[in-house]
């Protein structure tokens, strides 16, 4: 067994685990690569179906072309498709592109907070509805306990240390230095009431192996990951303020490969583009352990 | 290609200060696999900081590291050879961390343990080795570093070898190697060192590269623990597909297979995926899926098993090695929850045999519990049947993990298989029976006043809102014919008689258990009881039909679940999707066998 097959089936496996355990869970879908693939796992290890919710935050700084895009795909693959939003901090203008806040403090505003309180239902959740291909404001408003994430180990530290079920408390915490033993394919998944967990079915895929699963597979991906044009592209997918793309010409996943095996990013980490991560050494960590992704 | 490709995780244990994160650094930095300016930039910070240069540096996450999106870490490193992929899990070495160390080690195919050859064998170096054996990695190159600071020399390396093959040799672990190292010279790591030119073996790389994947599992006995059973019908999808990965054996279509526990047998109708060729085979490590030519009705958890092979043992009663990681010690009486392969079992520790001291391999007999960080054979017994091999002969189904309080607090594997003296039901029903005062008033008296035979009616099968509907209504109408009847729903029993019982993992045996206890009470007083139970399976109305006893049970299957033909079910047929027609078919049946016995005045 090849190392993407071993990949594939133990991702499987930590889905298929999750769906057992939670009967409340949904799965972050950010538009990018890494949580399309995870998507596209989802649809391996039920057979075509994505028995959960989508989740996606909307910080309404994103590039259009990934907004038609997520719903383009959730027309065609029918998810249930969730999107939360800070709708007062972006209707009052606090956010790092009008100028009144830092970095930082934007992404915990649109995203953490967006996040936490789009996963707990106390924020309105708009819904898509697969006749009129409308987002409509969510009925249901029960907080989802278990929420599948894409983050990889070779992304960064904090990353590195992850369990593939990994628990928080009420307060979306996460203490790194009393994770639960993970034995075998034995995770923890019998859990206290008020606990969340976070469940990481890629931790052990590279930056790398998601393109060369992208290229297996033929999964569609948005073509901001593409030459541009202009000698640019994106190598991973944020707001636009604060994802810069990357000299490249590449054109097409076989040559993002290329590029990624023995060309000029072999050895360049992939999130150099992120203005955020350099700003308050280790604010990444800071905002994981608040609850960001 | 490159994807086509193996990976491999090797896992690096040894006690602190050891050297385990110099040797990953390095390692990295002799590959080449580091990030660009990566090891500069390490440089410059440690003479900034006017302190020597380490290339353990490298592997902590800094969080000057984490901004500068620094693809390394301490938990898992990725490098390559040309033969491979590697993923090297770093595991801490001090004892508090002791469960971090295990679930490194428990993902490992291969390890290295690194003792520091100035300071000879610790504690840690010979508790690693003992865990790294009872986690079945069997792969073990030995690493003496920092032989830099005993002058490279042949007579202490030869000491430190000497006395660790010993203690090895004595937890019945063969190293593949030892090799003399100094990780911060980078002697013997990727290359061969003329420092050390008495040592004549092969370098670390080498060894690593000589590391075989796992035996072929192929060719073992087909294990396919079912993970869950899944039928997307809202999907437009009818397919019943039985889900899990392949952890040993192939199986191909129109084989037949047999789920253990249960001993239901049906063939392989087709092998299920998404988004690849139809096959016809499948084999070890494969996540997969399967439908069946029949309908049958089993649980996940059960093991799917291939006819014409050996089964899995099938019981509850088993001799162990566990090591144990709970706060709380491990004691006698009280509930654990196993987890083996995708099974869940309520689990009880019956007697310890030895615990062991892992530090030092000192052996105790005369234990009533077992502590924190200690290993201990054991025998354990679960509530109800479950299936399980040796783990000497299958690994995956013969390991398991202990659940407490939500926490897994132990780990272990399975030795020996005992028979068992009868289920946990039969005990309790012949303790009961010895003990119960009967009344002065019999059955038959009973029968007369309330013109009906008691009767413990249990519906199941179909869906669970159908069920109680026709539960109460069947309550309903045969109160307003005049027989003496109770509906008691399952909800009613969680939230009162069985409000304490606070633990997930023996939640359902618990409420099954006293629901067989509270028939048997309704049944001696002449009663009808009736309630509904869904996903209810054989061994569960083995339960209450065993603690019923004298009085008897009646199982009216909504259709869905096919139950085997020695059980105590009327199966009203799939067709019935009405309550009126379920509950009048119900009450003929009754008539039919005078359960409801007709009088007219």
């Amino acid at each position: 067994m090849n190392q993407l097959e071993k990949l594939e089936n133990q991702s499987v496996y930590i889905l298929r685990e999750a769906y057992r355990e939670f009967k409340s869970l949904c799965m972050l879908w950010s538009i990018g690569k890494d949580s399309t693939v995870l998507l596209w796992l989802a649809r391996k290890a039920f057979f075509g179906h994505v028995p959960f919710p989508l989740v996606h935050i909307d910080t309404s700084f994103k590039i259009p072309e990934m907004i038609a895009y997520r719903d383009r795909l959730a027309a065609e693959w029918g998810l249930q498709m969730i999107v939360g939003q800070n709708e007062a901090a972006i209707a009052a203008h606090e956010t790092y592109p009008d100028g009144r806040t830092d970095r930082i403090a934007c992404c915990k505003n649109l995203k953490s907070e967006a996040l936490k309180r789009t996963l707990s239902g106390e924020w309105p959740r708009r819904r898509f509805d697969h006749e009129s291909r409308q987002y409509r404001e969510d009925t249901n408003h029960e907080p989802y306990t278990g929420v599948i994430v894409g983050v990889r180990a070779d992304e960064e530290g904090s990353r590195s240390k992850e369990r593939y079920f990994s628990p928080r408390d009420r307060q979306n915490e996460w203490d790194v230095g009393d994770q639960p033993p993970e034995l075998w394919n034995q995770f923890k998944t019998d859990f206290a009431p008020g606990t969340h967990l976070r469940i990481h079915p890629l931790l052990d895929w590279t930056e790398l192996n998601i393109w060369e699963y992208i290229e297996r597979e033929r999964i569609p991906v948005t073509s901001l990951y593409f030459d541009q044009g202009n000698g640019k592209r994106y190598r991973s997918l944020g707001c636009y303020p604060c994802t810069k793309p990357v000299d490249s010409d590449a054109r097409n996943v076989s040559e993002i490969i290329a590029e990624l095996r023995s060309g000029k990013f072999a050895n360049i980490a992939e999130r150099s583009g992120r203005e955020q991560d350099k700003e308050d050494g280790g604010s990444l960590e800071t905002l994981r352990r608040d609850g960001y992704m | 290609m490159d994807n086509q490709q193996e990976q491999m995780n090797i896992v690096i244990v040894g006690h602190v200060d050891h050297g385990k994160s110099t040797v990953i650094g390095r390692m990295l930095a002799d590959t080449g696999s580091l990030p660009e300016g990566k090891l500069e930039q390490v440089r410059l910070n440690c003479e900034r900081n006017a302190k020597p240069f380490e290339y353990a540096f490298l592997l902590d996450a800094l969080k000057d590291e984490q901004a500068q999106g620094i693809t390394i870490d301490t938990a898992r490193c990725f490098f390559k050879t040309a033969k491979r992929h590697y993923i090297i899990i770093d595991a801490p070495g001090h004892i508090e961390f002791l469960k971090n160390m295990i679930s490194g080690a428990a993902r490992a195919e291969a390890a290295l343990l690194v003792i520091d050859a100035k300071e000879g064998i610790r504690e840690n170096s010979r508790r690693h080795g003992f865990m790294l054996s009872m986690l079945g990695v069997k792969q073990i190159v030995v690493l003496v570093n920092k032989m830099d600071l005993v002058h490279y020399s042949q007579t202490v390396y030869d000491q430190v070898v000497a006395e660790f093959a010993a203690f090895l040799a004595q937890i019945g672990v063969e190293p593949q190697a030892f090799v003399p190292i100094s990780a911060r010279d980078g002697d013997n790591l990727a290359f061969r060192s003329a420092n050390l030119p008495w040592y004549q073996g092969p370098s670390v790389l080498e060894l690593m590269d000589g590391f075989r994947k796992e035996k072929d599992q192929a060719e073992q006995p087909f294990r396919f623990p079912v993970q869950d059973i899944y039928k997307f019908t809202a999907g437009g999808d009818d397919r019943r597909i039985f889900a899990g990965t392949v952890e040993t054996g192939v199986i191909r279509t129109g084989d037949e297979v047999i789920f253990m526990p249960s001993g239901k047998r049906s063939t392989i109708r087709s092998i299920e995926g998404f988004n690849q060729p139809v096959r016809n085979e499948v084999g070890p490590g494969q996540a997969t899926g399967f439908t069946l030519t029949t309908q049958i009705y089993v649980k996940p958890g059960e093991i799917l098993c291939r006819g014409g092979e050996s089964l899995p043992h099938q019981g509850g009663t088993f001799r162990a090695n566990l090591f144990w990681m709970g706060k709380h010690p491990l004691i006698k009486e009280k509930k654990y929850q196993l987890k083996l392969a995708t099974s869940r079992a309520t689990v009880t520790l019956q007697q310890i045999t030895k615990v062991l001291n892992s530090a030092d391999l000192t052996a105790e007999t005369d234990r009533n519990q077992v502590e924190r960080h200690e290993v201990a054979e054991c025998i354990l017994k679960t509530a109800k049947p479950i299936a399980f091999d040796n783990s000497r002969d299958i690994e995956a189904t013969g390991r398991f993990v202990i659940v407490d309080n939500y926490e897994i607090v132990g780990g272990g594997i399975i030795t020996e298989a005992f028979a068992d003296a009868g289920t946990l039901a039969a005990h309790e029903l012949s303790r009961r029976e010895f003990a119960w005062e009967r009344t002065a008033v019999s059955q038959a008296e009973r029968e007369d006043r309330y013109k009906q035979q008691a009767k413990f009616i249990v519906i199941a099968g179909g869906d669970g809102q159908f069920q109680k509907q026709v539960a109460r209504t069947l309550e309903v109408e045969l109160f307003r014919d005049g027989y003496s009847v109770y509906y008691l729903g399952m909800a009613n029993l969680l939230s009162g008689l069985g409000a304490d019982v606070k633990s997930r993992a023996d939640e359902r045996d618990e409420q099954i258990r006293r629901l067989g206890e509270l028939a048997h009470i309704f049944t001696d007083a002449g009663q009808i009881l009736i309630t509904n139970i869904p996903e209810l399976d054989e061994y569960e109305i083995d339960t209450l039909r065993t603690l019923n006893t004298p009085n008897e049970i009646l199982v009216f299957d909504l259709g869905g679940q096919i139950f085997a033909d020695n059980q105590p079910v009327q199966s009203l047929g799939d067709s019935v999707r009405d309550v009126e027609q379920a509950v009048s078919q119900m009450k003929a049946i009754l008539r039919d066998r005078a359960i409801l016995i007709e009088y007219f005045i």
